[in-house]
């Protein structure tokens, strides 16, 4: 595309860049700093969890009006954790994840020179700028921010007179979700279109990295399902706005009826978990993606089971799309929409088992090289399988009833996609911080990083499970009004000293990040003796990529140790060493895997 | 125990700023077969952790927990959930072994040649196969029970319970004699009449507005549930029960309660939790807790949505006719 050389301006390089790898660093920046509110916001509200009637100088210095001598109110609990869920699972783990690695990565691994789009995919960054913007500023408002849960159920979230957050925090709540869904489709056409037109020469589809088929099959997945989440948005800016009534019907509220008739909460429950449960996956392939690459690359192994990666990828995507009902078993529906469902839902069990069961093989007889990109994605597996057999009991409808909406389903998903998708995330920044930077992070803090956060993601959602059991309901201000879960203060009090302690040791990998931007160590054009295209680019990035033309691909990209005779596990390394190239040629005779 | 963990915060924010400035200087950034091996010791060293806190809570963590199902109904829930437990129980134990037993096992040394293994179609299909046939069961046996529970249709003489929310509190409305509840709307709402029942309705003249649950053992209670004005969610977590209330629609669940109060008051498990509440309320200077059913709001609705809860209390049918009988029916009331 761009080989003319144009003369960059601040503005043209830093800011409005057309480039796709200042693009995601912008993506990265934009969803670390939304990811320190989200988290910092899950932090405040797991004190109050903890110790319901403690005043904290802290909640008193950043809740201004929302808190009562250092104690929350229970609107701003509420209005907490909607941002944290909404902030966490779009801006973050999907524009933040996708965002980053996708622009990154597809022009890189595919070999084009930039993404099929340079002007769409600038325009995608900022509509995702404006939309963050919109997002916090909703945090200001004076009735508080949204808070009807990050699934905005109305009427809660359609009525101000239910909820203060449901006046005009919910209406910015809803125009960041517009602009931020128009910025994600955006994005997600031009990396389909990406991927499948500007390929390089001998790039086929079976050569392709699994990151580049974890991405194009979550862009299908986003393009397929985030529409139907604007439309439900659209549909409750009628029901607020202009006195429709999709979503409402006989309400009796503040001593009045109201005038809606006819409309059902039902529908919009509908209408956003069709979104809502591929989005699960929209967070998770990427994630799963990165982690093949960068489990097969650190092993020096090839990933286990290519073609079986890619088929359960697909099926995943499929079966995400027809799973949306788990999420309303208890919600009125037909009973019998209900079995559907919970068939096809714990069908997803079995790609997802061979996925778990392939990222094992792969690890088996490897030479793992434990740099904190691996260890991250380790971490990952462990957590995704935890996180993923809990789904077999929620799945499970009959099940379900009785756990719907506890603390269960809170540390089951953010075991299987928050923590899960997290470390892909920060797996992806230490791997290819050389690319994005051209310099090395510090492997000691990643080391200190990655212990300290697994063993607080564990600390704080093991036990979670179990006061799920106990029957204790999420979205609780505090459940000091019932005795029966007195028993489960003391657990509540652990859980948030691990969330406390976890959220704080993101400290390591924030100094890491930055310091190492300015003061890394250079980084050599192939760090990790990884196969993919990426690394045959000059440390420095350039517009277009590669200096010349664009390189040639002959193989997949998962030739590690690799031998003369591949059935002899003591003949030499093919070409002497234990990686080759995507672009080196086959030789005679040899069999392509 | 909170000491413990405040020291354990100390320690580890003053370990991190003097790691983070010793670490800086030494730029050290791809793993060595010495990170390796020490990494690899660390994986053990998380894995016997990992399996510390989950044996720890599978066991010290079963007091907790809700006693045995108190309706008919969800004895196969608890059924079905014991055998799901303990299959992902084992495939967990399992699975993490060999994620972290791998890491240390397989660490990197120089030398060390990786195996070139590629794909194995035997190996695939084995870990396609196996969670297949396993899922045929557990959905199967799944499915067969949520029909069981769902379908309300062949009750003998079920007790009709309308169970009405609203911002923040939960009322009931009983059948009366003819078992049919009389129609309501929220146009109907006016003064004493909360839950806007039709007064022109025949149905209505005998039912009953009440504001705690009574529910006779051995009696199927058919339950439909409505809202005045956001979701709210009908849990009752001792009967396994659970169904949104939606405002616009009627909502229906149904169980048979299994025992009475008192008889759960007196089952083990019940006693052993309340001896751990007692003993937590006792330091505080609260009053001892008694076990009772409880009803509770499960869907966001506000805020005071953590105070949304109905006291429930199952008896023998004679004392439940009895005590139905003395409630005055809606005609009596509203006039």
């Amino acid at each position: 595309m761009s080989e003319h050389h144009h003369k960059e301006t601040f503005v043209t390089k830093y800011i409005f860049s057309q480039d796709h790898k200042m693009i995601s660093k912008q993506f990265l920046v934009t969803g670390m700093f939304m990811g320190i509110i989200g988290v910092f916001m899950s932090m405040l509200f797991r004190m109050q969890i903890a110790w319901p009637e403690k005043s904290f100088s802290i909640i008193e210095a950043f809740l201004g009006p929302h808190q009562t001598d250092g104690v929350m109110n229970p609107d701003m609990y509420l209005a907490l954790v909607t941002i944290h869920g909404t902030i966490m699972v779009f801006f973050v783990l999907t524009a933040g994840l996708s965002g980053t690695f996708s622009n990154l990565l597809i022009p890189l691994q595919i070999g084009a020179r930039d993404m099929a789009s340079g002007f769409l995919n600038m325009l995608s960054y900022w509509l995702f700028f404006i939309s963050s913007v919109i997002m916090v500023i909703s945090l200001f408002v004076e009735a508080g921010p949204a808070s009807a849960g990050w699934t905005v159920y109305p009427p809660l979230s359609a009525l101000p007179q239910a909820i203060p957050g449901s006046g005009a925090g919910m209406t910015l709540w809803l125009v960041s979700m517009a602009i931020f869904i128009a910025s994600s489709l955006i994005g997600s056409l031009n990396y389909i279109v990406t991927i499948f037109n500007l390929r390089t020469k001998g790039m086929k589809m079976t050569r392709l990295p699994l990151t580049m088929w974890a991405f194009f099959i979550t862009a299908i997945i986003g393009v397929v399902s985030f529409p139907v989440l604007l439309s439900a948005a659209l549909l409750l800016v009628f029901d607020r706005s202009f006195g429709t009534s999709f979503y409402l019907s006989d309400i009796f509220i503040s001593g009045e009826v109201l005038h809606y008739q006819g409309g059902s909460p039902v529908l919009y429950e509908h209408l956003f978990w069709f979104l809502g449960h591929p989005e699960v996956y929209i967070v998770l392939l990427p994630a799963l993606g990165i982690t093949s690459e960068i489990i097969s690359t650190h092993s020096r192994k090839p990933i286990f089971g290519y073609r079986a990666m890619i088929g359960s990828i697909m099926a995943i995507a499929f079966l995400s799309t027809i799973v949306w009902g788990h999420h309303m078993f208890v919600s009125g529906m037909n009973p019998f929409l209900g079995s559907v469902f919970t068939f096809t839902t714990l069908l997803i069990a079995i790609p997802s088992a061979v996925k778990a069961f392939n990222y094992i093989t792969t690890l088996w007889k490897g030479n793992l090289q434990l740099n904190p990109a691996m260890l991250f994605s380790i971490g990952l597996v462990s957590t995704f399988v935890t996180g993923g057999l809990t789904g077999l009991v929620l799945g499970d409808s009959a099940l379900d009833i009785n756990i719907h909406d506890t603390y269960f389903v809170v540390a089951h998903f953010h075991l299987v996609m928050g923590v899960s998708a997290i470390f892909g995330m920060f797996a992806g920044v230490y791997h290819w911080f050389p690319k994005m930077y051209g310099r090395m992070m510090n492997k000691t803090l990643g080391y200190w990083h990655f212990w300290l956060s697994i063993i607080c993601a564990y600390g704080v959602f093991w036990p979670m499970h179990f006061i799920g059991l106990a029957g204790l309901p999420r979205r609780y201000y505090t459940n000091t009004n019932f005795p029966m879960f007195d028993d489960l203060s003391d657990i509540n009090v652990v859980i948030t000293l691990f969330a406390l302690v976890g959220g704080f040791g993101q400290i390591f990998f924030i100094a890491n990040f930055f310091i190492s931007i300015y003061r890394g160590k250079k980084a050599t054009q192939n760090p990790w003796n990884s196969n993919t295209l990426e690394w045959t680019t000059p440390v420095e990035h350039i517009h277009g990529n590669w200096p010349g033309k664009i390189p040639e691909v002959h193989r997949w990209a998962y030739d590690y140790s690799k031998r003369v005779d591949p059935k002899d596990d003591d003949s030499d390394y093919l070409h002497g060493q234990d990686f080759v190239l995507q672009t080196t040629p086959l030789l005679d005779g040899e069999d392509p895997s | 125990m909170l000491a413990l963990f405040y020291i354990f915060i100390a320690v580890a924010i003053g370990v991190s700023f003097w790691q983070i400035t010793r670490i800086m200087n030494l730029r050290s950034v791809i793993a060595t077969d010495k990170d390796n091996a020490t990494q690899g010791k660390n994986a053990i060293y998380f894995m016997v952790f990992l399996y510390a806190i989950m044996i720890y809570c599978l066991i010290f963590m079963n007091v907790i927990m809700l006693p045995e199902s108190a309706s008919f109904e969800g004895e196969h829930d608890d059924n079905l959930f014991d055998i799901t437990f303990w299959l992902i129980g084992v495939v967990q134990f399992i699975m993490q072994f060999l994620i972290f037993f791998f890491t240390f096992k397989y660490k990197g040394e120089k030398g060390k040649k990786a195996k070139f293994y590629a794909d194995s179609h035997k190996l695939e299909a084995i870990w396609t196969i196996t969670p297949a046939v396993v899922l045929v069961v557990l959905i199967g046996y799944g499915l067969w029970q949520w029909n069981n529970i769902m379908d309300l249709s062949d009750a003998e003489n079920p007790v009709v319970i309308e169970v009405y929310s609203q911002q923040f509190r939960w009322d009931a409305r009983y059948a009366g004699e003819d078992n049919t509840l009389g129609l309501g709307n929220v146009n109907y709402i006016k003064g004493i009449n909360t839950l806007g029942v039709d007064m022109t309705d025949k149905n209505s003249q005998d039912d009953k507005q009440v504001t705690e649950l009574y529910l006779p053992k051995g009696r199927k209670v058919h339950f439909k549930f409505r809202s005045q004005d956001v979701l709210h969610s009908a849990y009752m977590p001792h009967f396994r029960a659970q169904m949104n209330c939606v405002p616009g629609m009627v909502t229906e669940f149904g169980f048979t309660p299994k025992y009475t109060t008192e008889e759960m008051r007196g089952q083990s498990e019940v006693i052993e939790k309340t001896a751990g509440i007692n003993k937590i309320r006792k330091a505080k200077g609260e009053d001892p807790y008694v076990f009772d059913y409880v009803l509770l709001c499960n869907k966001i609705c506000g805020a005071s949505h953590y105070n949304m809860q109905m006291k429930i209390t199952v008896v023998e049918p004679a004392e439940y006719d009895k005590w139905i009988a003395e409630q005055p029916t809606l005609a009596s009331v509203i006039k």
